[in-house]
């Protein structure tokens, strides 16, 4: 018999693998409506208070087809992968999608979407691109206001402000066990592979979420009991920085090359599960609190140097031996950030590599050694 | 060899030439020596985007310099690819604007056709044309140490919404206390509505500088537009700019006059869409013109002019900003598909030119669709040019030519 943890990671190794799948089980065994999101300012608080299942997308990275017709070549795999599935019907379990303003490009995917996509729920979040401003954060509340008026009428029912405490609660409670398994890995890496955090956080994206609050909770319970030593001498500490990983080989290319993935900055890793929300009377304000305070994209702006500062303060503090930036080819805010923030690495001799990603990771072997030529510098 | 490579006796060539041009290039001179030599007569430069709202500046006395319009030099003096290069070494994706590129190499190398901007004092950055100019600024305010004040126009998808407007201009009232701040005296608000009142009247100067190409034969081309739209995006609101553009609109009104056409025999009417692909411009027009076409309107030189009806000149720093967040790229497809059919209809044109320019997202992603659009509901041909505005590496002529050839084959059948 499978010990706990195990099984947890298997099931959530599953849901990760077959995202799709999971979502048609839950959607027929709870009757649950599900609304698909791209990015990790979608207000999920607001659409799990509206009984729905938050869903990420991650775009096909195979034959793109059907949205060769409506985007060109020069635009990232997620944007043409996401389109894909939507208008292959790949997405037929979903009710619809929440857009918040990102980039150029999802911008211009959203319009798309609505006009070729055929679903019901069509909710634009058009949130303000800086986030250091006290009028900035009047209107990022307005948007959040806004965003939960066009659930009510989309799906025709009333979001509570208690609904909205609630699903603030299990938020917190996710995030905060999502930063436990973070930190419990970066002290003792041994404790799980890192592929098993990856397939944690994509589960994290897609399940029901109070199904896996529960899953997660008794995960790093049982981690923690788990005797493992706590320092890992030899193997090199890496961080990821970039937009979404979608690459669970990557992970084990790293781990070969002697690398170990002890933290990132990514969108769909701890930009995810970073940022408590106050517990507060005033829910919406809370969340727009959050938003305004977390770590920030490279489409939103904080101040000139703010990515570059967290990145080395991280880099400090998890005591980084090598930081891999991983971007998607043609995404344009981080590929304007790259320069500066490998400056900013490279003035404290924190080594860096960059490695783009167009449809799909290059070949294993080409990879392996890029890694290895990384890490063997360190 | 193709018409237009011919050699042939072309005696109303003079008569076409547009006379303007030269004053254009005078006033161009004289404002980029100012910009260039303001440190010595004590005025501050801000660097500001092409959709953003120079008024201000004007009133203020500042000088505003446009890296968009230093970008489209380097495109038209055919000294992209090299700066682009130069940027990529400094490790910019090459998949990224080529203005952008052109532009931060210029500044670290001096290089460019002026030998780079003059410095700027402090940077406007409005995002209503692109998230790129965010990034492009903090990248010019990291280099410059320069404060950089970001005018956040939020896009709208279908309707521009209260809340949407209530930050647009409360940020309005931020940007004035910017530039109080950084200019270290207050806002003249008398002179500000002369500024205003003057923006208005150069703007409709530029609206029916653009109209005129409704006459057949049309007495202006877009490829000229490109050239004279400069004044409209970086002098608006002076009377230098009203009186060059009354200048222009006269110059336009005899040649209608006179039936002097800008295409001689002038057969085909094209709309353009997109920018310019700055180091082509007199090919593609050399090339339109041999199958008798001209490029009527477009655009990209109608998007300043195009909000001038949301403008009221009585109350204009509160029109301008909800205005300026309304510009055509600020706004959804459906909403893009009105405007283009109404162009369209207004200047009869029989097809639709679209620049894919992989340099501006914004701009190029959905040219598809509005392409189906435009055939299913207008009935025109359509032509997609794959190209880029200033890296000349992304422009395959032989291709493009025989794509131009077959389009205009399709037209005249």
């Amino acid at each position: 018999m499978m010990n706990p943890q195990d099984e947890i990671l298997k099931k959530f190794q599953t849901v990760s693998e077959n995202p799709h799948e999971y979502a048609r089980s839950i959607k027929e065994q709870t009757g649950k409506k599900i609304i698909g999101f791209f990015c990790s300012y979608t207000p999920e608080e607001l659409l799990q208070a509206a009984g729905v299942v938050p869903f990420r997308l991650f775009g096909t990275a195979r034959d793109i087809e059907l949205a060769e017709s409506h985007l060109q070549s020069y635009c990232c795999s997620l944007v043409r992968g996401g389109l894909e599935d939507a208008l292959r019907g790949r997405l037929d379990f979903m009710e619809g999608t929440v857009f918040p303003h990102t980039c150029d490009s999802i911008q211009r995917l959203s319009d798309i979407w609505r006009l070729n996509a055929g679903f019901d729920v069509h909710i634009d979040a058009v949130m303000p691109v800086k986030l250091n401003t006290p009028s900035a954060r009047k209107y990022m509340v307005d948007v959040l206001a806004g965003v939960r008026k066009d659930l009510e009428k989309s799906l025709n029912i009333t979001i509570t402000d208690h609904a909205i405490s609630e699903s603030i609660e299990l938020y917190n409670r996710i995030r905060s066990s999502l930063l436990s398994l973070y930190r419990m890995r970066s002290r003792k890496p041994a404790v799980i592979p890192q592929s098993a955090v990856y397939h944690t956080m994509k589960a994290a994206m897609v399940m029901d979420r109070a199904e896996f609050a529960k899953d997660l909770e008794a995960l790093v319970a049982s981690l923690e009991k788990l005797p493992v030593k706590d320092v890992e001498t030899v193997r090199k500490r890496i961080m990821l920085s970039g937009g979404i990983c979608n690459q669970p080989d990557i992970y084990k290319i790293i781990d070969k090359a002697g690398g170990e993935v002890v933290w990132d900055d990514l969108c769909t890793g701890l930009r995810y599960a970073a940022g408590f929300i106050e517990e507060s009377n005033q829910p919406i304000e809370a969340l727009a609190n959050r938003y305004t305070r977390r770590i920030v994209c490279p489409a939103k702006h904080a101040s000139i140097t703010a990515r570059g500062e967290s990145l080395l303060a991280e880099v400090h503090k998890q005591k980084i031996d090598g930081v891999v930036f991983l971007h998607l080819k043609f995404c344009d805010p981080h590929a304007f950030d790259y320069p500066y923030l490998k400056d900013f690495l490279g003035r404290e001799n924190v080594p860096s590599m960059l490695l783009e990603i167009e449809e799909q990771a290059p070949p294993e072997g080409q990879l392996r050694t890029r890694f290895e030529t990384f890490i063997d510098m360190l | 060899m193709s018409d237009m490579n011919k050699k042939t006796v072309d005696p109303g060539k003079d008569n076409r030439k547009i006379k303007s041009v030269s004053r254009m290039k005078e006033i161009m001179t004289h404002y980029y020596i100012d910009a260039k030599t303001a440190r010595e007569s004590g005025k501050k430069v801000a660097w500001i985007t092409s959709g953003g709202p120079v008024e201000p500046l004007i009133a203020m006395d500042v000088i505003p310099v446009y890296p968009e319009n230093h970008g489209a030099m380097v495109g038209a003096s055919k000294m992209g690819v090299d700066l682009c290069q130069k940027a990529e070494e400094m490790g910019y994706s090459s998949d990224l604007c080529s203005y952008a590129r052109a532009d931060i190499a210029c500044a670290a190398t001096q290089g460019g056709p002026i030998g780079g901007l003059p410095e700027p004092d402090f940077l406007v950055c409005c995002n209503n044309i692109c998230g790129t100019v965010l990034k492009w600024y903090e990248v010019a305010a990291r280099y410059y140490k320069v404060p950089l004040f970001i005018l956040d126009t939020p896009f709208i998808h279908r309707e521009m919404r209260k809340e949407a407007q209530q930050y647009v201009m409360s940020q309005i009232e931020e940007y004035i206390a910017f530039l109080e701040a950084q200019c270290g005296r207050k806002m003249d608000y008398d002179r500000m509505t002369d500024v205003g009142r003057l923006a208005v009247e150069g703007l409709r100067l530029w609206q029916a500088v653009l109209d005129t190409a409704a006459h057949k034969p049309s007495p202006i081309t877009a490829f000229d537009l490109f050239f004279h739209l400069g004044l409209i995006v970086t002098l608006r609101g002076t009377q230098v700019t009203v009186d060059y553009y009354q200048g222009l609109l006269d110059e336009m009104n005899e040649r209608i006059a006179n039936n002097i056409a800008m295409v001689p025999g002038e057969k085909y009417r094209l709309l353009w869409d997109n920018l310019p692909v700055w180091y082509k411009t007199r090919w593609l027009s050399d090339k339109f013109a041999s199958h008798k076409a001209c490029l009527v309107a477009d655009t990209y030189t109608s998007a300043w002019s195009g909000v001038l009806p949301l403008i009221d000149e009585d109350r204009f720093l509160e029109t301008m900003s909800l205005s300026y967040s309304q510009v055509y790229i600020n706004i959804s497809h459906d909403m893009m598909i009105d405007k283009l059919s109404e162009m369209i209809r207004k200047y009869d044109a029989d097809g639709l030119v679209m620049h894919s320019n992989r340099s501006c997202k914004p701009y190029s992603l959905g040219q598809y669709d509005l392409q189906k659009m435009v055939m299913e509901q207008l009935g025109i041909p359509t032509l997609i040019i794959e190209a880029d505005m200033v890296d000349e590496r992304h422009f395959a002529e032989s291709q493009i030519e025989t794509r131009i050839d077959a389009f205009m084959e399709t037209l005249k059948s």
